[in-house]
Parts: structure tokens; sequence; C-alpha cells
């Protein structure tokens, strides 16, 4: 065999190999979903969704934890992102290079690779005991949000970056101050981008459950919390809780709360992924 | 300029300072809670002993096996995903028509996607059992399984993290090595990704820090057994786990077994603050080497 066939053969045999390792990937995707959905599809009724939790898995539903999950949605959004918009609209439109933008740049980048539990901590320390919160909505809802403003603040300035100087320059030529430049032209011009990041930030919010324990979220709650001081649990704490207990009945209990988690969660991305494709397309600069 | 236009601009300032006073919160909380932590129990002692049994009547304050734990586990999915995630990178780029690049990518995402509260379901009642069948000695919780499982919900990260890396390598270095009859491969694993080692290595380093900070995988099916071992198939605890092991107990606030997870707090926070910079300071320094 001359050296080029056998190096022929090598590189054919890495291309199997490639194909192999993709197909690990998807392979592992499909089984998890498939698993799930026969498991806990059978178990999803209008009961399972209206009952409030039990000591026995037949009778036991996900009421408290969806609502405590879209409560923890609307309150997440409503701190996160006008502060995370604010933050990257100063960064990217108002600081010029200066030391204090940079370490804000760094600083931020390292935000986004601490450890979610380590925000469950500062939660803890912060709203939940030195603020006097306790353990409720509002405060899970806050350290969700630390969690997920740097994520916020990145995608808004990568949205601002896509929109072109020639369009600031029209307004300032136009005599538009820094703001309404910023209020009337760019930001509507960079609000899909924007909204698409947004979204992303907040599936990943709905899935986490390490900082919410931490903040002392509980796996049992009895009612709807009805205000944001309420104490709650959400869909991820349920489904942990559930694959914790000894009994195969509850884990029926969490195949089906981990399909309405993942529905959520695709739902989320879904719609992030169209508006991203439809700006993508509207806009040609 | 207008008051108003200023007062706005002090508005928007203000939110961007907020994320400096996170960092500095994160700081104050995990040092506040573990200092009198480390007045009570010796820094040598925590750093050295080999048990950590801070729940038991006889209460040790050793680390290590939590670290033990943590490092077994990470190990185990940069295992799985190192070479899984390269190989993607790589087929990806020079090997797959452009129709099934683009079809495969955001599948792929969808990985990252999931919650990792599912993967640890996935774990503890599919692939636990699923490698029962083959390895006889593996316990119902373990280090290998949740391993094996991170690194498949990291892959994504490592695979288009590289493939960045290896398609910014410029064009003319490939055309060259096609030009002195090179195959693909050669090309990929000679040239490529050696150029893009860099970034490869970013993306490393970042999987890393992930999967060192991973929660719900490991606190679902690693077990709750802090042990200095570096055997895969026995249960194990990692930092994470601890800390969401104490949370959900009823230990008093401001007792000694309270701050121990602030103490393992810090601990996990100094190891991925060093692998985040790391990769940043490795990042900015081989940087646009061929611009």
């Amino acid at each position: 065999m001359t050296n080029t066939t056998r190096n022929r053969i090598k590189d054919k045999a890495f291309q199997f190999f490639g194909v192999f390792c993709l197909l690990v990937g998807l392979v592992f995707l499909g089984a998890l979903l498939v698993d799930i959905v026969t498991r806990g599809m059978g178990r999803i009724d209008w009961d399972f969704l209206t009952s409030l939790p039990s000591r026995r898995a037949s009778r036991s539903g996900i009421l408290t934890a969806w609502a405590g999950t879209l409560w923890i949605l609307v309150l997440t959004s409503l701190i996160a992102f006008p502060l995370g918009i604010a933050a990257g609209v100063y960064l990217e439109e108002y600081t010029k290079k200066t030391k204090l933008s940079s370490f804000l740049e760094i600083n931020i980048a390292n935000l986004a690779g601490v450890p979610s539990i380590i925000y469950g901590l500062l939660g803890l320390e912060v709203f939940v005991r030195q603020m006097g919160l306790g353990a409720s909505l509002l405060s899970g809802a806050l350290t969700l949000s630390l969690l997920i403003l740097p994520i916020v603040i990145v995608t808004t300035r990568e949205a601002l970056k896509a929109v072109p100087q020639t369009v600031r320059q029209g307004s300032f030529a136009l005599g538009a101050t820094k703001w309404q430049t910023t209020w009337r032209q760019v930001l509507p011009a960079s609000f899909g981008g924007i909204l698409t990041g947004v979204i992303l930030a907040l599936s990943r919010a709905v899935g986490e459950a390490a900082p919410l324990i931490v903040v002392g979220a509980l796996a049992y709650v009895p009612f709807v919390p009805s205000s944001p001081n309420d104490e709650f649990t959400v869909l991820p704490i349920q489904i942990f809780n559930w694959t914790s207990r000894p009994q195969a009945e509850f884990l029926v209990n969490a195949a089906a709360a981990i399909i309405m988690l993942l529905f959520i969660t695709f739902l989320l991305n879904g719609i992030a992924v169209y508006l991203r494709n439809r700006q993508q397309k509207k806009i040609k600069w | 300029m207008k008051a108003s236009e200023k007062f706005i601009e002090t508005l928007l300032w203000l939110a961007a300072v907020i994320t400096i006073l996170i960092t500095v919160g994160i700081i104050w909380v995990l040092l506040s809670g573990s200092i009198p932590f480390f007045q009570e129990v010796s820094v040598v002692d925590f750093l050295t002993e080999k048990e950590w049994t801070p729940l038991f009547a006889q209460k040790h304050f050793g680390i290590l096996p939590l670290v033990a734990g943590t490092f077994l586990t990470t190990a185990i999915a940069i295992a799985v995903a190192l070479p899984i995630g390269l190989t993607i990178a790589v087929y990806l780029n020079e090997y797959a028509p452009g129709g099934l690049k683009r079809t495969i990518k955001p599948i792929l995402e969808v990985l990252a996607t999931i919650p990792t509260v599912v993967y640890g379901f996935f774990a503890l009642t599919v692939v636990t059992p699923f490698l029962q069948n083959f390895i006889p000695g593996l316990a119902g919780f373990n280090a290998l399984s949740p391993g094996i499982v991170m690194g498949i919900m990291i892959i994504p990260m490592i695979s288009s993290l590289s493939e960045d890396a290896i398609s910014s390598v410029p064009k003319a270095l490939k055309e060259a090595a096609y030009g002195m009859g090179s195959t693909r491969l050669q090309t990929a694993f000679r040239v490529m990704v050696p150029a893009a080692s860099s970034g490869i290595i970013v993306s490393v380093i970042l999987a890393i820090s992930r999967a060192v900070g991973e929660t719900m995988i490991v606190a679902i099916a690693a077990g709750q057994q802090p042990r200095l071992t570096l055997n895969p198939l026995v249960p194990v605890e990692t930092i994470t786990t601890y800390i969401v092991q104490v949370s959900l107990g009823d230990v008093p606030h401001g007792s000694l077994e309270y701050r121990t997870i602030f103490a393992a707090g810090i601990v996990l926070f100094i190891f991925t603050f060093g692998l985040n910079n790391l990769s940043f300071w490795i990042k900015k320094k081989y940087q646009e080497k061929y611009d």
C-alpha cells in the first residue's frame, strides 16, 4: 500500500468518524425526547395541569409550579430588561473607550461565567436576608434578573452594533439630540435583535432550578401565589423534587412536568429564531 | 446639553454601573459568609483534611472530597465533549456539504437549550440503568453517568466555538496545504487545528468552567456522598451539590453548618473566575495573529 492510498483511507475513516460524532449528539437528543414523551405524555390531562401538589402521585398536579414559573417569567422580564437594555445602550452608544468602559466590559464577561448557584447565594444574603424579602417570588425574580443581565446586555450591544452609523449621522444632521437619536432611530431599528436576545435570556431563566433552591423556593407550595411577596415553586424545582422521590409513579409525574417545561423552553427559543430570521430577511442596510 | 439629556445619560450610566455592584455583591456575600467560618475552622484543615462531614455529629471540614467529586464529573464531561465536539467542528468545516451544515448546527444547539434538570432526570433514570447493563459494579448514583450527560450537553459549546476559530483561519493556509497534496484530514489536523489552537483552547476552558459550576445534573444523578475518590462508579458529591443539599435542609441561619455553603461557594467562585480569566487572557494574547 502506498502512502497516498493510506492517507486516503485515513481521510475516509475520519469522515465516517465525523458522521458518527454527529450521530452521537443527535441520537442522544432523540432518545431523550422520545423517552420523556413516551413516559410522560399519558399523564398530562386537565387535572394534572390544574391540581395542587399532593402526597399521592396520581393526585398531584403542577398548577402551583407553572403558576410560579409564569410569575417568575413576568417579574424577571420587568426587572432585567429595562436594566439590561439601558446598560447595553450606555455601553454601546454613550461611552467612549475609557478605562471605566473597558473595566465594565471585562466585568460583564466575568459575570456571564459565574455559576448560577453563586447567584443563588447572592440572592439569599442580599434579597432574602438583608432586604428582608424572604423566600418570595420577588427574591427569586431579582436573583434570576441578575443572572441573565449579562446576556441581555451583550445581546443588546450586538443588536445596536448592527445599526449602521449613517442612521445616527442622519438623525444628528437633522438636529436630533443623542437621546432622541437613540430612542427614535437606533432602538426601533435594533428592536428585533434586542427582542431575540431577550427572549433567549428568558428561556435560560425558565429552566433554572439551582439558584432558586438556594434562595429558598419550596418544593411543596399548597397554594397559587397571588402577589410577588408570596412563597413559590417553579417547574424545574417540582421536577427535581419528583425525581428525588423513590416511588416510580412520581417519575411519571416528573416526565409529564418536563414535557411542559420543554414546551415553554422550545416555544421561547422558536419565537426567538423566528424573529431573528424575519429580521434578517426584512432589513437590508 | 439639556438637563433632560444629562438626566437620561445618568440613568443609563447607573444601569451599567449596577453590573459592578453585582460583582462587589458576590464577593462581599462570599467573604462575609466564609470569614466567620474560617475563624472557627483553620484554612489548613479546610484544604488538607480528607473528610467533609459538616452535617454529622463528628464534624470534619476538608473540602478535598467535594473538589474531587467536582473534578471527576468535570473530567468525564470533557473526555466526552472534547473529542466529539472538536471532531464535529472539523467535520462541519472541512467535510460536510453546506446544506448539512446549515441544518445540523441549529439541531445541535437544541442540546444547549434544554434545562439541566431535564438532563439530570435522563441521567438518573435512563443513562445509569443503561450503563449498568455493561458495568455491573455501577452504583445507582455515580460520577460516570452525569459526567457523560454533562459532556453531551456541552458538545455544542465546544463545537461551535471551535468551528468559529477554525473557520477564521485564513484561507491561504488551507489552500497551501491542499496545494502541497495534503488530504482533508492532514490539512485539518496539521494546519487548521494548530492554527486555530488558541480559539479551541478557549472553548475548552469555558466548557470546563461550565462543567465545574453545573449543578442540577450532578445533584440528581451523582449522589450526595462526599468521597475522596477518582472512582467513577461510586456515589460522590460536588461542591454545587453540597450547596443544594444544605439549601434543601433546615440548617439554622448563622450556624457553622450554614456558613459552610459560603466557604464551598468561594472555592467554586475561585475556580470558575480563574478559568474564565485564563480564557480571556489567551483570547487577548493570541487573537488576530493573522491579520
